[in-house]
């Protein structure tokens, strides 16, 4: 990896010139044909008698999203965090939770007996705020600790938080919530499958493009440099803390998002959401794509979710696939995928 | 005696039964350099990291201008103007040089909580951090990332990094470990060049560069202050040179 990261930088960084426009280039078409492709999917997979893509796709994209906010921490910030299907988890059962007492599932009291409940104007800034706030005290305790006690310290909360919905029978305990019916949104209807589609790539696009300004701000430097050298920004004088902590908090609420998305595409909510199983899906998400990029998380999500799809078709334990080809990928590919599409360049 | 800048009182630092420093008293002088000498397992390392603040002082006080640092964290004594080297390298490796120092400009220029402007095309930041790789010797290696530096090229970008804080004092723990004569005299031009700018704590074991670098020197053994005193009295006081030099000169 050194030698070939020696020659990339050295010949990469005083000419920027005629490689980087070629690459740019590349890229640009690329990205326009993914972006064709994903437009013209809805109409043409009805055409072709697949709606079951249009859902299909819904799904990664929403997966995808999550991923890229565990990237934000995990890839440019060092934070291990194996704990994030509890942001994504508690977004849903926002969701979930207010949807179950418009529909009078429970004699609602005062606050939840108003009619905004079924709005995604209110029920999804309420999911973000909910899983930035779990976020924002996760976080506090957690940050105060590195390494391998980070990880467990994380999944530790998380599983806390499963177990709590778990033994929550007034909002269907290990069963789960149903849903009546998908928010309400002014001027969209996202019963119709293709606009719920059209709506999660909108958000996810909207995300990255955000993303981007945002790993390439300060704030954005900081983190990069809190993963590099910790000691070093403390020995510059960052309050290092702070500043992850912050990481910490947006990661969360856009996975708190991500699961509002995921309650409204599955019309049901479950502790299952939550379990550790679905950190570790999305972690493997970023890994396999490459982390510490943002189109890393993205391809990552593709690729597991259509693995998973096409092979559970023939298989029922398509895990024992997936297994191998991460292993493949850590060893030959330490970028992940997209990593080694670009091969050293640390801008993605 | 002039004002001091730092003054250190009765720093003390217990590992189990071993007293890494024990009871230390120091004044570094604005504007000159205060190197600290002493044989290995002396306690020059914990000593600096007492005053940056990375180890918490069992003992003692700290005042940095006239101000009381001893409870504060790395990071505010960093932005009070104490910057610090390592005695092992480090830097951020996967950095360009020029982004190594931009950090460190961007450590001194107000808080990082601002997410949308290219931080890289930021001349706030780049002009100043340019400038800083000049001063070191590193003008024409800003865009080499910084593990594919020469070891003493390392060396320097983590002076340029002290050095573009601003600091009021510099703490360098060894600057001149591992390198060869041709880098270690760069070094120590390069300090030379910044006496009178900024005041310096300098630990090191290159007595050439001492002697030819430091106003004042503190002799320690075993965590303890044996002698204090220009170069020569130093190099003349017969204690000092039966507990140190005397085995090296």
């Amino acid at each position: 990896m050194s030698d070939a990261s020696r020659t990339t930088a050295v010949s990469r960084a005083p000419a920027e010139g005629k490689a980087g426009r070629l690459e740019t280039g590349w890229r640009a078409a690329l990205l326009t044909c993914v972006a064709a492709a994903l437009l013209v999917l809805p109409p043409a997979a009805e055409a072709l008698d697949e709606a079951f893509l249009i859902g299909l796709f819904t799904r990664i994209f929403i997966f995808a999203l999550a991923a890229v906010s565990l990237d934000l921490i995990l890839g440019f910030g060092g934070m291990v965090s194996f704990g994030h299907s509890a942001y994504f988890g508690a977004g849903a059962y926002v969701v979930g939770i207010l949807s179950f007492h418009a529909a009078g599932g429970e004699a609602p009291a005062w606050p939840f007996s108003l009619p905004w409940m079924e709005s995604a104007v209110a029920a999804w800034p309420l999911a973000v705020a909910a899983a930035a706030l779990l976020a924002l005290l996760v976080g506090a305790v957690s940050l105060r600790t590195s390494g391998m006690y980070f990880i467990m310290i994380t999944l530790a909360f998380a599983q806390m938080l499963y177990y709590f919905f778990v033994s929550l029978e007034v909002y269907g305990g290990d069963d789960g919530l149903s849903i009546a019916g998908k928010n309400n949104l002014p001027g969209l209807d996202l019963e119709n499958e293709a606009s719920f589609y059209y709506l999660c790539l909108l958000i996810l696009v909207v995300f990255l493009l955000i993303g981007r300004r945002l790993v390439h701000s300060r704030f954005g430097m900081v983190l990069q440099g809190c993963k590099e050298n910790e000691q070093r920004m403390l020995a510059l004088g960052f309050p290092v803390y702070r500043y992850k902590l912050a990481a910490f908090v947006m990661a969360g609420a856009v996975a708190g998002l991500a699961g509002a998305l995921m309650a409204n595409y599955m019309g049901f909510v479950s502790p299952g959401l939550m379990h550790w199983t679905v950190s570790g899906e999305i972690m493997v998400m970023v890994i396999l794509g490459g982390m510490g990029t943002l189109a890393g998380p993205v391809i990552g999500a593709f690729v597991l979710l259509l693995l998973e799809e096409i092979l559970s078709a023939y298989m029922e334990h398509w895990m024992i696939v997936l297994g191998p080809v991460m292993v493949l990928v850590v060893l030959f590919a330490r970028r992940g995928i997209w990593g080694w599409f670009q091969r050293g360049d640390p801008d993605g | 005696m002039a004002e001091a800048l730092l003054t250190a009182r009765r720093l003390t630092k217990a590992y189990g039964a071993l007293k890494a420093t024990d009871s230390l008293s120091l004044d570094v002088i604005h504007g000159e350099i205060h190197a600290v000498i002493g044989p290995n397992g002396a306690g020059k390392t914990t000593a600096i990291k007492q005053l940056s603040g990375e180890v918490a002082s069992d003992q003692g006080t700290i005042h940095l201008g006239g101000r009381d640092i001893t409870r504060q964290p790395m990071h505010e004594r960093a932005r009070l103007g104490l910057a610090r080297s390592f005695q092992i390298t480090s830097v951020f490796g996967g950095f360009t040089a020029e982004d190594n120092v931009a950090m460190a400009v961007q450590a001194h220029d107000g808080h990082s909580f601002r997410f949308w402007r290219r931080a890289r095309s930021e001349a706030a930041l780049r002009e100043p951090a340019r400038r800083t790789l000049e001063q070191v010797g590193l003008g024409g290696r800003g865009g080499v990332i910084a593990r594919n530096l020469a070891h003493g090229e390392q060396r320097q970008l983590e002076i340029a990094m002290a050095l573009a804080t601003d600091p009021s004092l510099l703490l360098l723990d060894e600057p001149m470990a591992g390198m060869g004569p041709d880098e270690a005299n760069r070094m120590v031009a390069l300090l030379g060049g910044l006496k009178g700018r900024v005041a310096i704590l300098l630990v090191e074991h290159d007595m050439d560069a001492v002697f030819a670098l430091a106003d004042r020197v503190t002799v320690l053994v075993s965590g303890r202050e044996v002698a204090t005193g220009s170069p020569d009295a130093i190099r003349a006081d017969p204690v000092v040179r039966q507990a140190y030099l005397g085995e090296d000169a």
